[in-house]
C-alpha cells in the first residue's frame, strides 16, 4: 500500500502456502521415522529406566513432593517423554502430574511451588534430538542438518538450568515476603 | 568445538543402534513398535499443515509488502551493536506464544538464509532449545484448574530469555569463527 508492493503481495499469498504444504510434507519421512523409533524405545522400557536413573536428581527439585508419591512419577515419565521428543506422550503425562501435584497442595487452585518448578522445566524441556528442525533443514537442501544437535543440546541444558535457577530466585524472594 | 560437532554427527546413528539392539534384547517386536509410533509421525505433520500455511502466508505478506524490513531497520543498530543478527528477534518474540508460528518463522528464516547460514543455524537453535511457554501454561494450569499462577509465567519467560541468549552465544562460538 504504501511500498507499491501491492502486486508482491498477491504473489507471496499462494507462494507461502504452497511452501507450508511441501514442508509438512517433507516433514513426514523425518516424523514417522523418528516417533517409531522412540515408540521401541518406550515398550523396551527405556523411558522407565532413565526415569530411575535421574530420580534422585529430580526429587531435589521438588522437595515438597513426597519421594514415593504418584506425583514424582508423572513429572518423571513427562520429562522422559518429552526428552525423547514424544511431545504428545509427554502432555497426558503433564496433566497426570499437575492433578496429583493439585491434590498434594489440597486442591487448591493456586499454583504450588511444586507447580511452577515443574512448569518451569517444562517450559524449556531438555530434548535430545530436535527432529522437526533436522527435519526442515534436510528440506532446504542443508549439507549438514543435524550440525546443530550438539549446540541445541548445550543451549537447552543453558535454559533448563536457568529455570531451575530463576525458579528458585522468585520461590525465595516469595517467602521472605510472606 | 571440534567435539560439538563430533558429538552431533555420531549421537543419532549410535541412539537408532542403541534403541534397536535394546528392544531386541528385551524382546519388543520393534517392527510392529516401530510401525505404531510412526503413525503418530503422519498424524503430527498433517496436523500442523493449517498453521504452516497461516503463518508462512503471513510471513511471506509481512515481507513482500516491505513491512518486515521496516521493523528490522528500526531494530537493526541496537542488535547489530550487541552481535545479534536482528533477523531472529522476531522469532524469539513469537517462540513462547506459539510453536507452530515459530516453527514457521523458523522455516522462513532457513528458506531464505539458507540452513547453513549463521542466521538459519541460530534459528534452528533457538527454535529447538525452548518451548511454548503459554501453551504449556495454558494446558497443563487450564486442565487441572489453576487459577493463580503465581510467578509461573514470569519464570517461564524468563527462562525462554536465557535458552534464547544461550542459543545465540553457543551459535556464534560453534559457528561464527
Amino acid at each position: 500500500m504504501f511500498n507499491g508492493t501491492i502486486s508482491e503481495v498477491n504473489e507471496a499469498v499462494f507462494k507461502g502456502a504452497k511452501e507450508a504444504v511441501t514442508l509438512c510434507i517433507g516433514l513426514i519421512s523425518i516424523l514417522v521415522f523418528w516417533l517409531g523409533m522412540m515408540k521401541i524405545a518406550e515398550h523396551a522400557g527405556l523411558l522407565d529406566k532413565l526415569a530411575k536413573l535421574f530420580r534422585p536428581l529430580i526429587t531435589r527439585l521438588f522437595p515438597e513432593v513426597p519421594k514415593d508419591h504418584p506425583a514424582m512419577g508423572y513429572i518423571l515419565s513427562n520429562m522422559m517423554a518429552n526428552l525423547f521428543g514424544l511431545g504428545n506422550a509427554a502432555t497426558p503425562l503433564g496433566i497426570k502430574a499437575m492433578e496429583e501435584l493439585k491434590t498434594l497442595n489440597g486442591g487448591s487452585t493456586e499454583a504450588s511451588r511444586s507447580m511452577i518448578t515443574f512448569l518451569a522445566i517444562n517450559t524449556s524441556s531438555i530434548t535430545l534430538i530436535p527432529t522437526t528442525i533436522i527435519a526442515i533443514r534436510m528440506n532446504y537442501g542443508s549439507a549438514s542438518p543435524t550440525d546443530i544437535v550438539g549446540p541445541t543440546l548445550v543451549a537447552t541444558i543453558c535454559s533448563t538450568i536457568s529455570a531451575i535457577l530463576i525458579d528458585r530466585y522468585f520461590y525465595y524472594r516469595r517467602t521472605r515476603k510472606g | 568445538m571440534q567435539i560439538v560437532s563430533l558429538i552431533s554427527l555420531w549421537f543419532i546413528p549410535a541412539l537408532i543402534g542403541f534403541i534397536l539392539l535394546y528392544g531386541t534384547y528385551k524382546r519388543v517386536p520393534t517392527y510392529e513398535s516401530f510401525v505404531e509410533g510412526g503413525k503418530d509421525g503422519i498424524k503430527i505433520a498433517i496436523s500442523i499443515i493449517p498453521f504452516l500455511v497461516g503463518m508462512l502466508v503471513a510471513i511471506s505478506i509481512f515481507r513482500a509488502s516491505g513491512a518486515l524490513e521496516f521493523f528490522l531497520d528500526m531494530i537493526r543498530p541496537l542488535f547489530t551493536a550487541i552481535g545479534i543478527p536482528p533477523d531472529v528477534v522476531p522469532l524469539a518474540i513469537i517462540r513462547p506464544i506459539s510453536g507452530n508460528a515459530a516453527l514457521g518463522m523458523t522455516s522462513d528464516l532457513i528458506a531464505e538464509h539458507g540452513p547453513d547460514s549463521l542466521i538459519g543455524r541460530m534459528a534452528s537453535v533457538i527454535q529447538g532449545s525452548t518451548d511454548t511457554t503459554f501453551y504449556v501454561l495454558t494446558v497443563y494450569f487450564g486442565a487441572v484448574g489453576i487459577k493463580k499462577m503465581g510467578d509461573a509465567l514470569k519464570v517461564g519467560l524468563l527462562a525462554d530469555l536465557a535458552g534464547f541468549i544461550a542459543a545465540i552465544v553457543i551459535v556464534l562460538i560453534v559457528f561464527g569463527g
